[in-house]
């Protein structure tokens, strides 16, 4: 067909490629220079990762996100998935409405409101007995968790969405109980969303700057707000090699994610063939 | 279906699904929906020096009497100060603004992506979530590095000579529409492709045969037919676009008005906490139309392209 030949689509996917990664390109080239001067090229150095490397306070705020973003993707997925099942799987029930509602709201509330709301919710319950008196690690988890287990939510249902319930039908009309049925069946097929909307919610935690701000107390610094506050101040060098490496981790885990969860996809679908073929042939 | 649900209801029990449902749902309750009736009530009282920085709302009096004190205060500030007003309406003309241009980018890469071969699809859609993977306060400080005056951009314009002078784009509103797009440009790249790889192809091979050109079947059968992924992307920039604090911040200029910008100042610089919250209720009333919108087109067509 001569649509599908034609040579604009492609340019013009090149083109938005080159936007999408000529900004990234350039922070890292540049994380390697050697001249104080950000935008002129002085020769290839590492120099910005030992000087990265010797700046305390950016280490510990690097470790503190680290934490947090590790422990609220753990609590965002669990939750997350059971709201995904619950949406996809439950059928009707008093509160669905208001409960897809409350999942799909966070992905698109602009983030000065909601930290602004979680932070008051946290100072007009600090009398309360088991709330945190002071705000920091505990408040930024609890914030970053009702972000993120949205997304977590959002990946799961539209993968339980996207495939049928026959394999759970048939486990439970053999007599399967249906937490058996969920371990057994329903898990194994929605881990690779779980896992997708793991990582999602550890990036997005650990790149969180405003609802971080707001629900951090004056003592605590993340990662984020650390960058915001040098970057206020202008580009440094050091910021460069700090980004290099977080673009590097956050690639590495997402292609070693997704070249592992083709190959279980792909094993996962020959044995469904392979089930259904052994089904016809009795 | 039906079938499992009855099934599902007999043997889990009804207190096992109850409990189910509940989790999410009590979790969503205490720190989605209830801080939003805090904000609401703290938008209806006084400022104060002290800590928290707000008068409450009822007090016990000696009387055993409940006393009740609102004050609408807040809110016709808002009402009479310009200032509110303008970062309101230039909130709402960049977000504007902003998604239009993020639609004209991500449509071509969208139908692209869906009209590449099967081989290619996967990869292409991995390079399109990448970024967005990445720290995004790392992708807006990118820009600083291209578009300041000493910059990359800068610096090739005029190695090639063709300008002399550097162009001043950094602290511009040219800087932040450039950084709303960049940032927002996966949102509304995947929806329209999770709309646009579902379309039949024989629709538009038929209209090519009865004589169409394929330009004009794309107008006729592929554009209407996108119309929901393109209002699910839309929502998806717009909304989050109108309360954007951090790029119009970095990139964008000191005169730029932006709500996000005043309700943060309102709230750190002034700690003007129940101004704060009357900002916040007010751009949460502008938001309800088009957040019901995104709730109609679904969230889920967004969500389906982001575990690639």
């Amino acid at each position: 067909m001569s649509y599908r030949r034609s040579r604009v689509l492609p340019a013009l996917l090149a083109m938005g490629f080159a936007f999408l990664y000529i900004p990234i390109l350039s922070v890292i080239v540049y994380s390697f220079n050697n001249s104080r001067l950000v935008t002129v090229w002085g020769g290839f150095s590492t120099r910005w990762y030992g000087v990265l490397l010797a700046d305390h306070r950016m280490l510990e705020a690097a470790w503190l996100s680290l934490r947090i973003a590790a422990v609220s993707a753990t609590i965002a997925a669990v939750l997350g998935t059971l709201a995904g099942l619950v949406l996809a799987r439950f059928g009707q029930f008093r509160g669905r409405t208001i409960l897809s509602g409350m999942v799909s709201a966070p992905l698109v509330m602009p983030e000065v409101i909601t930290g602004l709301s979680l932070l008051l919710l946290f100072v007009a319950f600090a009398p309360l007995p088991f709330v945190p008196d002071e705000r920091g690690f505990s408040t930024i988890v609890i914030a970053h968790v009702t972000l993120t287990m949205a997304y977590v939510a959002v990946i799961v249902q539209s993968r339980l969405s996207s495939l049928d319930d026959s394999l759970e039908e048939a486990a439970m009309d053999l007599g399967a109980r249906p937490e058996r049925v969920f371990i057994l069946i329903t898990l194994p097929i929605i881990a690779p969303a779980i896992a997708s909307g793991w990582l999602l919610a550890f990036t997005l935690s650990l790149d969180d700057l405003v609802i971080t701000t707001f629900t951090a107390g004056p003592s605590t610094s993340t990662l984020p707000m650390m960058i915001f506050s040098k970057v206020r101040l202008g580009v440094t060098p050091e910021i460069n090699a700090l980004a290099t490496l977080m673009i590097t981790l956050v690639a590495l885990l997402v292609v070693a994610a997704g070249v592992l969860m083709a190959r279980k996809e792909k094993t996962r679908q020959r044995d469904m063939y392979l089930a259904q073929g052994a089904g016809s042939a009795l | 279906m039906v079938h499992t649900l009855s099934l599902l209801q007999r043997r889990f029990g009804i207190t096992g699904r109850r409990l189910v449902i509940a989790v999410p749902w009590v979790w969503l309750l205490l720190f989605f929906l209830i801080p939003f009736l805090i904000v609401l009530e703290i938008s209806f009282a006084h400022t104060r020096l002290g800590v928290p920085p707000y008068t409450p709302l009822w007090e016990w009096t000696s009387e055993h009497a409940l006393h009740l004190s609102l004050s609408a205060a807040n809110y016709l500030f808002l009402a009479r100060e310009t200032l509110y007003l303008d970062a309101f309406l230039s909130s709402m003309k960049v977000a504007f603004i902003s998604t239009f241009f993020c639609l004209l980018v991500a449509y071509p890469m969208a139908y692209g992506i869906a009209r590449a071969s099967a081989r290619w699809r996967n990869t292409l859609l991995l390079l399109v979530v990448l970024p967005f993977w990445t720290s995004f306060l790392v992708r807006v400080y990118a820009w600083i590095g291209l578009l300041r005056n000493n910059g990359l951009i800068n610096n090739v314009l005029m190695g090639l000579g063709l300008i002399h002078e550097p162009i001043v784009m950094m602290q511009t509103d040219f800087a932040m529409y450039i950084g709303i797009v960049y940032s927002y440009l996966p949102f509304m790249i995947l929806p329209l492709y999770s709309n646009l790889e579902k379309h039949d192809n024989t629709l538009l091979e038929a209209a090519v045969n009865l004589g169409a050109t394929p330009f004009k079947a794309f107008l006729q059968i592929t554009l209407p037919l996108s119309l929901p992924g393109m209002i699910a992307g839309s929502m998806l920039v717009f909304i989050p676009a109108v309360g954007e604090f951090v790029i119009p911040r970095l990139l964008g200029g000191n005169n730029t008005l932006m709500i996000g910008r005043v309700l943060w100042d309102e709230f750190f610089n002034n700690r003007n906490w129940p101004e704060a919250s009357a900002v916040a209720m007010t751009l949460l009333l502008v938001l309800v139309l088009p957040i019901m919108i995104f709730q109609r087109y679904q969230a889920r067509e967004a969500g389906a392209g982001l575990h690639r």
